[in-house]
């Protein structure tokens, strides 16, 4: 269950974010959760999409620096302590995570985290017996 | 100025009628003739050209029979075969990097040393300094000739010698200020740097005690001059040299500050065109082409420098009769000095080539940081090699960054940008963008 997230060399340039996401936008497919990592010359877009293969070949085409990384999304309640507690597990049974971000799913009372960790396979195992819900491919394009 | 008392370190030669310096440039050629012939190259290069001894050479003019010498053939030379000395007889070794990172080697003997130590004791004494002065030299030591060759210039004078080299701009002010340093050694670009640094601390220049500064090792003009000795209150002069001719004490400004003075008894001086290789007149700018005519471990005969300037006519009013050249106005080569550091594109180019995650197509930027310079490498990353990660870009980035700077000494910012985003050229590369403005 793990899913791929799409990360993207932007070289530190006026506008080249904007055509990133333009370029997946006029193709209709739908970020659905997105982090920028950057460095004080160049960054990386990171997303998570409905389409990740689709969205490969396009950026690829289109001249994008892109790669595909094992990521693990879960679904935790919108509500105080969610994270944490998901943190707990995965302390708990020491895994690294090497970086996280978060979304705010729009029709739920859920909150959507993407980690990437260093080892994927131990996590999903981990949480799956922690009954947290992995995210799926499926899942993604529901949301 | 005119009032000023003129000087001497070694009135004698510092003086001497044209004639006599013919002469005495004629015997130093046949016996710098006869020591060349020791070494491999010059063995083999002068009998082809028909000089088999010192006998060959008659006249002066006869040093036109003689082939040019260039930087390659330092490069193909190395590590030997310019040595026309047993090595026991050398007392030390000076390297800088070539074009493409084989480097060039000077060796010197006691004797070549302390002829060195002779002329730049002329320059220093021809500024105008003396055993009085505490010379604070601001220029790197070690294999950059720069440092090494003033410091034993001006011991020899008696002047106090703060040894510091280059950087650490407030303990070179606390140094100048503690010491009453009088005269500096210095690149025109750090110099001003160091005013602008003095406007952030506690010390100004009137609590400086600076008479003079020695300015070399990149380019600079008038103007630049100018504006240093007022920001400074200072006499500044106009220093020049190369390693291959020892380095600094080649030619220098006496306090008339009209040109350089090259010191003939040591060098012979000839400005050609660097197309045509024909000589050029007095006041022509041309490639100015050195050959030794002391030096013993490592004598160079008609060595093209790459450097532009011309001669001025006509005689100084400090009485020296040694021909006076201008500031360097350009080079025949794509060699940038940054920061003082002589640095040839393709040394850049050749560690970007060893770098397998980064493409072919590179690009050199330069500008100014303040009045100092900046080089940013940009470099394309290498689309396959790329695997989402911030952490294995930065540390790729610092690993081009290191191997930049074992190469060409100075610390470059690399930028990595997106495959294809970098301009591309066609034929003969033209990947250096300049923008500093001339100092």
């Amino acid at each position: 269950m793990k899913l791929n997230q799409i990360s993207i060399f932007l070289e530190n340039r006026e506008g080249r974010l904007y055509e990133a996401c333009s370029l997946l936008g006029e193709h209709k497919i739908n970020i659905r959760a997105l982090t920028i990592a950057e460095s004080d010359q160049f960054g990386i877009l990171r997303v998570v999409v409905d389409k990740p293969e689709e969205a490969m070949a396009l950026l690829k085409k289109n001249g994008f620096t892109a790669d595909l990384t094992d990521i693990v999304a879960v679904e935790v309640d919108d509500k105080p302590g969610g994270l944490a507690k998901i943190l707990k597990i995965i302390y708990d049974n020491r895994i690294n995570i090497e970086y996280m971000y978060g979304f705010v799913e729009k029709s739920s009372e859920k909150a959507l985290l993407v980690f990437r960790f260093d080892d994927s396979d131990k996590a999903i195992s981990v949480l799956t017996d922690n009954k947290i819900k992995v995210i799926g491919k499926k899942d993604i394009v529901n949301l | 100025m005119s009032m000023q008392e003129i000087s001497y370190w070694n009135r004698e030669i510092e003086t001497i009628s044209s004639e006599a310096l013919r002469k005495l440039q004629l015997k130093r050629l046949k016996e710098t003739v006869n020591t060349a012939l020791k070494t491999p190259f010059y063995n083999a290069r002068l009998k082809k050209a028909g000089i088999n001894s010192a006998d060959d050479i008659k006249r002066l003019e006869d040093i036109h029979k003689i082939p040019f010498t260039t930087k390659d053939d330092l490069r193909e030379c190395y590590p030997n075969g310019l040595l026309s000395v047993d090595l026991n007889d050398v007392v030390r070794i000076h390297t800088s990097s070539g074009t493409t990172g084989t480097p060039t080697v000077i060796y010197h003997t006691k004797e070549d040393i302390d002829n060195w130590t002779e002329l730049v004791a002329r320059c220093i004494i021809a500024t105008g300094s003396g055993k009085s002065d505490v010379f604070q030299n601001m220029m790197g030591y070690g294999m950059f000739t720069g440092g090494l060759g003033l410091h034993y210039g001006a011991e020899r004078v008696g002047m106090t010698v703060i040894p510091i080299g280059g950087g650490n701009t407030v303990r070179q002010i606390q140094l100048m200020k503690d010491f009453k340093t009088t005269v500096l050694h210095i690149t025109p670009s750090y110099l001003l740097h160091i005013h602008s640094k003095l406007a952030e601390g506690e010390i100004s220049v009137k609590d400086l005690s600076l008479k003079k500064a020695y300015l070399g090792a990149e380019p600079y003009s008038e103007n630049t001059r100018k504006k240093a000795e007022e920001l400074f209150k200072i006499d500044a002069y106009n220093s020049y040299g190369l390693s291959e001719m020892n380095g600094p004490g080649v030619a220098f400004e006496c306090i008339h500050k009209c040109g350089m003075h090259v010191w003939e008894d040591a060098y012979i001086l000839e400005i050609i065109d660097p197309k045509t290789a024909e000589p050029l007149s007095e006041e022509k700018e041309g490639e100015i082409v050195f050959t030794t005519l002391m030096r013993k471990a490592t004598p160079l005969l008609r060595y093209r420098s790459r450097d532009l300037a011309f001669i001025y006519k006509g005689g100084c009013k400090c009485k020296r009769t040694h021909r006076r050249i201008s500031r360097i106005t350009g080079r025949t080569d794509d060699m940038l000095i940054i920061n003082g550091v002589n640095v040839y594109p393709s040394q850049i180019e050749q560690v970007i080539m060893r770098v397998p995650e980064v493409g072919t197509n590179y690009q050199i930027y330069l500008e100014k940081e303040g009045t100092l310079d900046k080089l940013i490498v940009k470099v394309e990353i290498y689309s396959k090699l790329f695997t989402g990660e911030l952490k294995e870009l930065d540390a790729l980035r610092e690993r081009i960054k290191e191997q930049l700077r074992a190469s060409i000494i100075i610390n470059p910012v690399v930028e990595l940008h997106e495959p294809g985003s970098l301009p591309v050229f066609e034929g003969k590369a033209k990947r250096v963008v300049d923008t500093r403005t001339k100092l």
